[in-house]
């Protein structure tokens, strides 16, 4: 199914903590405003103001454990994917999170290791092909549990929707 | 020469014989009313000028939490602790989500014979009680509760006879829209209606609040009714007194309006320049009903919905939002059965507040949205998005156009 | 060897015989909820996916709660762009101003055993205390079963928590759940099924089961669950249901393979409260008395429900809330807001000095009650995570009906237990 294979994302790196939660990456309020680009500018505002204004595309977030705990509001993975987020690592996911990062075609990958070695500012590949995680100036090569076949697809069909839209195409 | 009731108060106020409109004087109110819509602008100016220093008459000094009640962001929920903090640092009075500050106001202090100021264009309430009561800006409140003193200049007054009277469907609230609609909104721009006449006789002390309250929008400082022994029992044990206007007190208007036979007004967008009969805009589809305010939130208007609203429900798609104007008034429709009925109509009964009136915080209209409402204003973009419409009449009018889902004339032809 | 009661119903779902942890299933779903704070980002995605029609409009219920009474411009553009996708799809359940969703879902009649139920709200988690598998999603994977009627699932592993003995009184539901967390922690449940068994669970009220199930997310776990009993029959008894066909036995009765499994004493429990700014900062209240509170909140999908509000009032009755603390009471839904004023609840809450506010997710979804910088709120409902129900620097602590009344009344977080009578 999938056209094109993602192998490799690579960034500069975020640093954060454990338990991002959603109302920190998408703070409530600003959940009925129309567009998730508009939502964007005030995503992780009650941690980093002007979040959007700092980051550049291609960025990876780095975090503890249990990043993404909490609500079901898939804007949470939305708006790093409309902010050009390359992936986001952390120890651990919450279970909601996860699914509505690759069905929005944003890469998670759970390792534990690597976020207390890491600081902001990094340079970071990840090779999802061989599941490791290389970082610039360190000789430590990171692995990772491989992404499940589910994910590595949604991941490069580019979300559930390019896939449902494959699905519903009258040439299928 | 006579002398008009508000001449005879601020005469009583300043000490002074013989006031008479044009006077400027200085005087200490009975009362002064702060809200949570701009006490804290006053706090933080007298924080700055005078410190720590105390407030002159902090047992007149009110302060009311109620138009974003409960607090919807951080930054309110701040105004509010700010007005806590300094209401016990100084002394003042504080009403803390207990209802709209003009019923709270009229529920609590306010006696015949008074001036009440308050930050608040409604202050102008308190005439129904056969008291003076006078919006003010932030900044004269500071040097109030500094000083204990104010200044004002005495405002000519316009007599406005009521002829007659309404029956139901047709209320107090009709009647004061006919009169803005007759008058034009700025017939009485920096002067006192005073309404006399069987017409406002007859009414009851609820009815002539709801008469005072929206003279503001016809340009009024103060609505006023001379004060009769309705008074007494409506608010008893309070130190009353009584001033009347001399039969031969000068005016600078007079208007007779004739009450019989009056239709169900209704205010249309965005002025009170365009009030008509609800029958002329029968037929307009809205999204949204509201019930509550300074105006009309009280238990005669709860009442008068309720006997509409009994056995019926309100039109899909269409909110219909009640607001009680106090705690006391919610315990009162609650004792009475109203708050359920309200419920079993599909209504969403909000806490005491000023919320779709004030249009800051809760019960807000989107854009392309028509409301009707038993509000003081339908100004642009006042109860939510300025791309919403607002109708304001009566509760009974607002409560048929809930169930029909479309502006209803409570009179059939 | 037996399967979990959850895996039961993924093999049921996808028509498969046996299904084992781990594995990726396509399920069958018998009930969608989507409430108003999502529904049009949903509807955008089902367009988007390119389909024209939802596969059983029967099956699919909108809830209006977040944005109830509309506290925004933007509230006004989610009803109408609900409406009009419900008109056109044909979906007759659309409730407006009702309640929340997880309270509207049961008491409509939308809730079965041994049903699969998505809604998009992590605390959809709630239905497990009718036996049914029930979790939140995301809004575009919600399109995605409008169009298909299905739904891809990981198959989780259980965690079977046996509860026995009965509660002390002024411990409840509540203090059981955030005890859990506490042990367990955030992610201590990441993925999972969180199956709760035993005498303890059997001598809960529905009311008290959803308490739990509703709090499983915030162990991470995929659902909460508990089998169908005489009590859940008895629930369904009461709207002429029956639930004879449901009888599920535990997956402990069964012999199911389990990822592991607690056990707790519920007599030995004693009331919990759930320290800023993680649900998983679990205390004992006696280490957390003497806080001083600013305001109390008694509501949401977790704690608002008429047994909850009859806990507080019963606590509240005849006293005055310490005049320096707000405390707000949101029931959950518009029934139970009716019913509380026919019992004289409303009456006791007002009276003591409470706001009740009308039915909906109020301020756990951050409407109406906002704590300021420096505040301290005790809350009933799910989550404290900072600036979700306050500013930035304001703190919240998660408790019991209870523990939120009593607090209520002397104006510092305090042990309930001295106030029951």
């Amino acid at each position: 199914m999938p056209s094109k294979r993602i192998i490799n994302i690579s960034g500069r790196i975020w640093k954060f903590g454990d338990n991002i939660d959603t109302d920190i990456i998408m703070p409530v309020k600003y959940l009925s405003l129309s567009s998730i680009g508009e939502m964007s500018q005030y995503a992780f505002e009650p941690l980093i103001p002007d979040f959007h204004t700092k980051i550049q595309p291609g960025d990876i977030l780095v975090g503890g454990e249990n990043w993404g705990c909490g609500s079901s509001r898939e804007q949470a993975a939305a708006v790093l994917k409309i902010l050009q987020i390359g992936a986001v690592i952390a120890k651990s996911f919450a279970r909601i999170f996860y699914r509505n990062a690759f069905t929005n075609g944003l890469c998670l990958i759970g390792q534990p290791g690597l976020v207390d070695s890491v600081k902001d500012g990094d340079k970071i590949c990840i090779d999802l092909i061989n599941s490791t995680i290389q970082i610039d100036n360190q000789s430590t090569t990171y692995n990772f549990s491989p992404l499940s076949s589910m994910m590595y697809d949604l991941l490069n069909a580019g979300g559930l929707i390019p896939y449902m839209q494959k699905v519903n195409s009258p040439n299928r | 020469m006579g002398y008009t009731i508000t001449e005879k108060l601020f005469s009583r106020v300043s000490g002074r014989p013989n006031v008479i409109s044009g006077d400027i004087i200085t005087f200490t109110p009975d009362w002064s009313m702060a809200n949570d819509a701009t006490a804290h602008i006053s706090i933080d100016l007298y924080r700055s000028e005078y410190g720590k220093e105390c407030v002159k008459l902090p047992e007149r000094s009110v302060l009311i939490i109620d138009h974003n009640v409960p607090a919807d962001s951080p930054s309110t929920a701040w105004v509010h602790k700010k007005m806590r903090n300094f209401a016990i640092e100084q002394g003042m009075l504080l009403y803390d989500a207990k209802g709209i500050c003009h019923q709270i106001m009229i529920e609590n202090h306010v006696a015949a014979g008074q001036i009440i100021v308050g930050c608040d264009s409604h202050s102008c309430t308190y005439g129904a009680i056969g008291a003076f009561g006078g919006g003010i800006g932030c900044t004269d409140i500071v040097y109030l509760w500094k000083t204990g003193e104010l200044w004002w200049y005495v405002p000519e007054s316009i007599c406005i006879e009521l002829i007659g009277g309404v029956k139901e469907p047709v209320t107090a609230r009709d009647v004061i829209l006919a009169i803005i609609g007759q008058l034009g909104p700025d017939a009485a721009i920096g002067r006192v209606m005073e309404f006399t006449g069987v017409g406002v006789h007859n009414m009851s002390i609820p009815e002539r609040i709801v008469l005072c309250n929206m003279a503001v929008e016809g340009g009024a400082v103060c609505g006023i009714v001379e004060p009769d022994e309705k008074v007494i029992s409506f608010l008893p044990g309070r130190p009353h007194q009584f001033f009347k206007s001399d039969a031969d007190a000068r005016y600078y208007s007079s208007y007779s309006i004739n009450l019989n036979g009056l239709d169900p007004m209704i205010a249309c967008p965005h002025s009170m320049e365009n009030i008509v009969p609800v029958s002329r805009v029968e037929g307009l589809s809205i999204n949204q009903a509201f019930i509550g305010s300074c105006n009309n939130g009280r238990i005669e208007d709860l009442r008068a919905a309720a006997k509409v609203l009994k056995g019926n429900k309100v039109k899909k798609a269409v909110r219909l939002v009640i607001s009680p104007a106090s705690i006391n008034i919610y315990r009162q429709a609650l004792q009475e059965g109203l708050i359920d009925i309200f419920l079993e109509a599909g209504a969403q009964v909000l806490n005491p507040s000023c919320s779709t009136c004030w249009g800051g915080c809760t019960g807000l209209v989107g854009d392309g949205e028509r409301l009707i409402s038993t509000g003081t204003r339908n100004f642009k973009g006042r109860s939510g998005s300025h791309k919403s419409e607002i109708y304001l009449a009566s509760a009974i009018t607002t409560a048929v156009s809930a169930i029909e889902g479309v502006i209803t004339c409570p009179v059939k032809e | 060897m037996g399967n979990t009661i959850t895996e039961k119903i993924i093999a049921l779902k996808s028509e498969q015989k046996k299904v084992n942890p781990g594995e990726f299933h396509q399920i069958k779903v018998d009930r969608v909820m989507i409430h108003d704070l999502f529904g049009p980002f949903v509807i955008q995605q089902f367009r988007k996916m390119g389909f024209k029609k939802v596969w059983d409009p029967t099956r699919v219920v909108f809830i209006f709660d977040h944005l109830v009474p509309a506290n925004t411009i933007e509230a006004a553009r989610h009803f109408q762009e609900i409406f009009n996708f419900a008109d056109k799809m044909n979906i007759s359940n659309v409730f407006e101003a009702e309640g929340i969703c997880h309270q509207i879902m049961p008491e409509k009649g939308f809730v079965y055993p041994g049903d699969v139920i998505m809604g998009t709200d992590s605390h959809t988690c709630t239905y497990g205390a009718f036996g049914s598998f029930s979790t939140g999603i995301g809004y575009t994977e919600m399109a995605a079963i409008l169009g298909t009627g299905e739904i891809w699932v990981k198959v989780p592993e259980t965690i079977l928590f046996k509860l026995s003995g009965k509660l002390p009184s002024g411990v409840d539901a509540k203090d059981i759940i955030l005890k859990i967390i506490g042990d367990i922690g955030t992610d201590g449940a990441t993925y999972k099924t969180m199956e709760f068994c035993g005498d303890g669970i059997a001598g809960l009220t529905m009311s008290e089961r959803m308490t739990i199930c509703n709090m499983a997310v915030e162990a991470g776990a995929k659902n909460g669950i508990i089998p169908v009993d005489k009590t859940t029959s008895s629930y369904y008894y009461q709207y002429s249901l029956s639930t004879d066909k449901y009888l599920t036995i535990s997956s402990d009765d069964d012999d199911a393979v389990c990822h592991s499994t607690y056990e707790y004493d519920l007599s030995k429990l004693e009331p919990m409260v759930s320290c800023p700014h993680t649900v998983g900062n679990v205390k004992p209240v006696s280490k957390v008395s003497g806080y001083k509170i600013h305001q109390a909140f008694l509501g949401s999908c977790t704690n608002g429900r008429l047994e909850d509000l009859r806990i507080a009032a019963s606590i509240i009755r005849g006293r005055r809330i310490n005049p320096q603390v707000r405390f707000i009471v949101t029931p959950a839904s518009r029934k139970i807001y009716r019913e509380a004023i026919r019992e004289g609840l409303v009456q006791i809450l007002i009276d003591s000095g409470a706001i009740v506010t009308h039915p909906g997710c109020g301020l756990c979804a951050g409407n109406g009650g906002i704590i300021g910088d420096g505040e301290r709120m005790i809350s009933s409902n799910n989550r404290n995570y900072i600036g979700r129900m306050g500013s930035k620097d304001s703190e919240v602590f998660l408790g019991s009906p209870a523990t939120v009344a009593a607090s209520a009344l002397t104006g510092y977080i305090v042990d309930p237990r001295e106030f029951i009578r």
